[in-house]
């Protein structure tokens, strides 16, 4: 793994307070989901996963058809579809038709797809305030940090943190209640979206008989970003595509399950275009970005596309152990947790942090929650097995090659590995049984000392099994 | 690893084997499951000594393994590994359906849940991932534990959390694994338990020398150490 | 062409061709429990209530628009088009503003009103949830701005849940440009995980159930 990576994580395990916002922030939301999944609250919950991975499945497997079913219906109505490969091409699209509008300010709800392409740093770069209207993201913005958590972005930060960025940002006193700093937030958030020109959201699903967008939420910004300015683009991963609009039933049903442990968000605002003759209120033009920037290169592979059907809901963030201990900054890039460990190789190549995929002690406890069935483990070794091969091509990591060789080569010679066997216990202190803190130094070799730092290693036994069974015999 | 590092399971095991009347052998050419490299993404080694256990194990009608780890890599991975060649493929799915977990084998082959053990403790049931999510084993070891004279069964909150062992992962990320070991303990000794049993001998070493390093008196069995103690 | 483009890597990734015909998607079951009204009724007031949403029951429009009037004492308020608020004679309460249609001027009552009142095109029993339809009748922003919404909906409009409600509407895109779920007030827990309710949407919600 990188040095940036062991970093990372070494700094997040040793602060404490943070471990404390983490484990406790995940618990909430993981014994939420547990609660509303159980047998009594959702009988037949594992048939809908069945039913959603099917589904996500047909779609996937037939991309094509879906993306043009869905731009056909967004056409009919006066709506737009552009198509766009990657983060330039979205912000050229935005910046000029901005440029056409004379906008000026634009309000976004939350969308990791635009995270993944910095859609914010872009636009302020070409002199557009684009302002963030999810609490958590609007905090993230002022900290000008990634989120932390797919569902949580400001998982983090305390109310202290929070008094001082907005002291700082918005020169108002300083102010640690969290209700009352919700309402300034509230307050100043209003302004912006009463004043917007353009209002920017993601989607959760795209649907592609309605040709509508769906979004999900709990505050209501998005709702207002997409009903009090003229203009509202949806930027969303082209994976987003379902069928119908009944297959709504099956995925509503199992996201806020599984992201918050609520039954349904507070808002679900199944959207289609502008608004139609006679509605009195709602944008004027609407516009779908569908976006690749990768998402295509996941999908020659059988297994692997599988990624591709994530609905974004942040259960298996919630119930890793890993995830749970180095949060979400650990991560190099806007996805975190087992989803991000899959999809970030993919989009970004094995090479961009080879560590990743082995961040996990594959315990598989993410595609246990996965309302899709994403068998995350599996993807998890394959990328291992990527990583490995990438290696050998670039001749890195030889002597890990040599030992794993050496391991092989034992591993078939019986007399051989009993022989090294007999040696390595020789070697090592003990022989009153006494569990062991350290060894000398022929045996310290980088893995013993790995082990070492963090807890005690066996004593060698007097006699292995095999001595043992044949004096058995 | 039961055969460098603990062998008292290996031992355990066949003699509660023995006890309920089968014949144990132990095919002495039998050195490992190829986990650790498949696990560490070296797939052209970890096939390499599959290939050895298929050869090793060929003919034995039943295999009893003392862990769901390795249990599991064979039941689920050997077929992964030999994917294009079909004719060790037939192989693997033979062998499939030859192997089972410890525990496995006793409530659902042997059909037996009291084996006549005794031991005066009080235990918490550590339920490995790879047994857990892999082989779906939840009951059969806690069956088993409830006919243990003397034994008295507490469960961790949770009990179903990863111990942080993950094969190379305890070495590679040792910081990372030592904390989730950490975790684990805390719900241990919140049980009050003397004891910790599992079916993994890696989770056991994991914990054990967590708990060691922690100067905790607690100690780990492996259920077929305790289902042979009298 | 990006669009052509996309679609062809697309195509070549899935070993599809351009216009290829696609089996049907997975059919979905959309299972209708079978639930009296009177249990619906329970079952929406309960899930509603745990959001800290107010549930009222009345037999009459007459006792529906006294509600209202008791609820807005004191208090601006905009009421949405809708016929049935029209049928209880609540648009025509002291205080409110209705038969509102011009954007602008929705806009700037809805962000100036204490309270938000409608009616709703459907409501959900097991999760508590009102389903709005925008339309000449019903602006989105009646029940988004104000910080305190009110529905006043008959009974009849009361389905057993989403699977009713996609059964009925298989094609919402053909009726209007939004329908909203709306289940309890607006609510953020992204500092520290303390819930605080009425961050953009209304903090509080009321629903009164004709009938």
């Amino acid at each position: 793994m990188s040095v940036e990576f062991d970093r990372k994580i070494h700094d997040t395990l040793g602060d404490a307070n943070l471990q404390l916002a983490i484990y406790t922030s995940t618990a909430r939301l993981k014994q939420g989901r547990i609660a509303l999944v159980g047998d009594e609250a959702l009988p037949d919950y594992q048939e809908l996963r069945t039913q959603a991975n099917a589904i996500k499945k047909h779609t996937i497997e037939n991309l094509d058809h879906y993306l043009e079913e869905f731009e056909r219906n967004v056409v009919a109505r006066g709506g737009k579809v552009v198509y766009c490969k990657d983060g330039t091409e979205v912000s050229d699209f935005i910046l000029g038709l901005a440029k056409e509008r004379g906008a000026r300010l634009i309000v976004k709800s939350k969308s990791m797809t635009t995270e993944e392409v910095d859609l914010n740093e872009r636009l302020e770069h070409h002199g557009l305030e684009s302002v963030e209207t999810d609490l958590g993201e609007y905090i993230m913005q002022l900290a000008h940090e990634k989120p932390y958590h797919i569902v949580a972005p400001a998982l983090h930060k305390t109310r202290y943190d929070v008094a001082e960025l907005f002291t700082r940002n918005l020169h108002v006193p300083n102010e640690t209640v969290i209700e009352k700093q919700t309402m300034l937030a509230r307050r100043v958030l209003r302004e912006k979206f009463l004043a917007a020109d353009i209002g920017i959201s993601g989607a959760n699903f795209l649907v592609a008989d309605s040709g509508a967008i769906v979004l999900v939420e709990n505050e209501g910004n998005a709702r207002l970003t997409t009903s009090a300015p003229k203009i509202h683009i949806a930027v969303a991963g082209i994976e987003k595509v379902i069928p119908r609009a009944q297959d709504l039933a099956v995925f509503l049903k199992l996201l806020a399950r599984s992201a918050t442990g609520q039954l349904l968000s507070v808002y679900t605002s199944f959207l289609a275009g502008a608004r139609r003759p006679g509605e009195i209120d709602g944008p004027d033009e609407f516009y779908v970005i569908l976006l690749d920037n990768g998402r295509t290169r996941l999908l020659p592979d059988r297994e692997k596309r599988q990624t591709l059907y994530c609905i974004r809901c942040g259960a298996c963030l919630n119930t890793c152990p890993v995830y749970r201990k180095i949060g979400g900054h650990s991560f190099p890039w806007v996805y975190s947790g087992p989803i991000g460990a899959i999809l970030t190789p993919q989009f970004m190549g094995v090479s961009h942090e080879p560590g990743l995929p082995f961040a996990s002690s594959l315990c598989g406890a993410c595609g246990e929650v996965c309302p899709v069935k994403i068998d995350i483990p599996k993807i998890l070794l394959d990328l291992r097995s990527d990583v490995k091969k990438a290696e050998a091509r670039d001749g890195q990591n030889r002597l890990e090659k040599l030992a794993f060789r050496v391991f092989a080569w034992l591993m078939t010679h019986p007399r051989l590995y009993e022989m090294a066997g007999r040696i390595a216990a020789s070697l090592a202190p003990g022989g009153d049984g006494k569990w062991i803190s350290s060894v000398p130094a022929p045996l310290n070799l980088p893995p013993v000392r790995a082990w070492l730092s963090q807890r005690d290693l066996p004593p060698p036994p007097a006699q292995s099994f095999r001595e043992q069974w044949r004096r058995r015999q | 690893m039961v055969d460098q590092l603990f062998p008292k399971v290996g031992m355990a095991m066949a003699s509660v084997l023995e006890q309920l009347g089968y014949q144990v052998d132990f095919p002495e050419n039998q050195t490992c499951c190829g986990q650790p490299a498949f696990n560490s993404g070296y797939r052209d080694e970890a096939r390499t000594v599959a290939r050895h256990f298929l050869k090793t194990f060929e003919n034995y009608p039943r295999i009893v393994v003392p862990s769901g780890s390795c249990t599991s890599m064979i039941v689920h991975h050997f077929a992964e590994l030999f994917r294009k060649e079909p004719q060790t493929l037939d192989r693997v799915h033979d062998l499939e359906k030859r192997v089972f977990e410890f525990s496995t084998f006793l409530t659902e082959i042997a059909r037996v849940e009291d084996v006549g053990a005794r031991l005066d403790e009080v235990v918490t049931f550590h339920d490995g991932c790879h047994s857990l999510r892999e082989l779906g084993i939840r009951n059969a070891p806690r069956r088993l534990l409830a006919h243990v004279r003397g034994l008295e069964l507490r469960e961790m909150q949770p009990s179903e959390e990863c111990c942080g062992f993950g094969g190379t992962f305890a070495v590679k990320f040792a910081e990372l694994s030592g904390a989730m070991a950490r975790t684990k303990l805390d719900a241990i000794l919140e049980t009050g338990a003397s004891t910790v049993v599992s079916l993994d001998p890696s989770c056991l070493m994991q914990i054990q020398g967590a708990l060691s390093r922690a100067g905790k008196p607690v100690r780990t069995l492996h259920l077929a150490e305790v289902l042979a103690s009298r | 062409m990006i669009r052509d483009h996309i679609l062809h890597r697309i195509r070549t990734a899935l070993g599809r061709s351009a216009g290829q015909a696609v089996a049907d998607p997975p059919p979905v079951r959309l299972v209708l429990p079978d639930v009296d009204p009177e249990a619906r009724v329970r079952s929406f007031t309960l899930r509603l209530e745990t959001l800290a949403g107010k549930v009222h029951r009345v037999a009459t429009k007459e006792e529906a628009r006294a509600l209202v009037a008791a609820a807005i004492e004191g208090k601006t308020a905009v009421a949405s088009n809708a016929p049935y608020l029209a049928e209880c004679g609540i648009a025509s309460l002291p205080g409110v503003e209705s038969g509102i249609t011009g954007r602008d001027r929705m806009q700037e009552r809805c962000s100036a009103v204490d309270v938000g009142i409608g009616s709703a095109d459907y409501m959900l029993a097991d999760t508590g949830t009102l389903v709005m339809l925008s339309s000449a009748q019903e602006a989105r922003l009646v029940s988004l701005l104000p910080p305190a919404h009110i529905a006043v909906v008959p009974l009849e409009r009361m389905l057993t849940g989403l699977e009713e409600l996609f059964t009925l509407l298989p094609r919402p895109a053909e009726l209007t440009s939004s329908m909203v779920l709306i289940t309890g007030p607006s609510r953020t827990a992204d500092i520290e995980q303390i819930l605080v309710r009425g961050v953009h949407g209304p903090g509080q919600i009321t629903v009164i159930l004709v009938g």
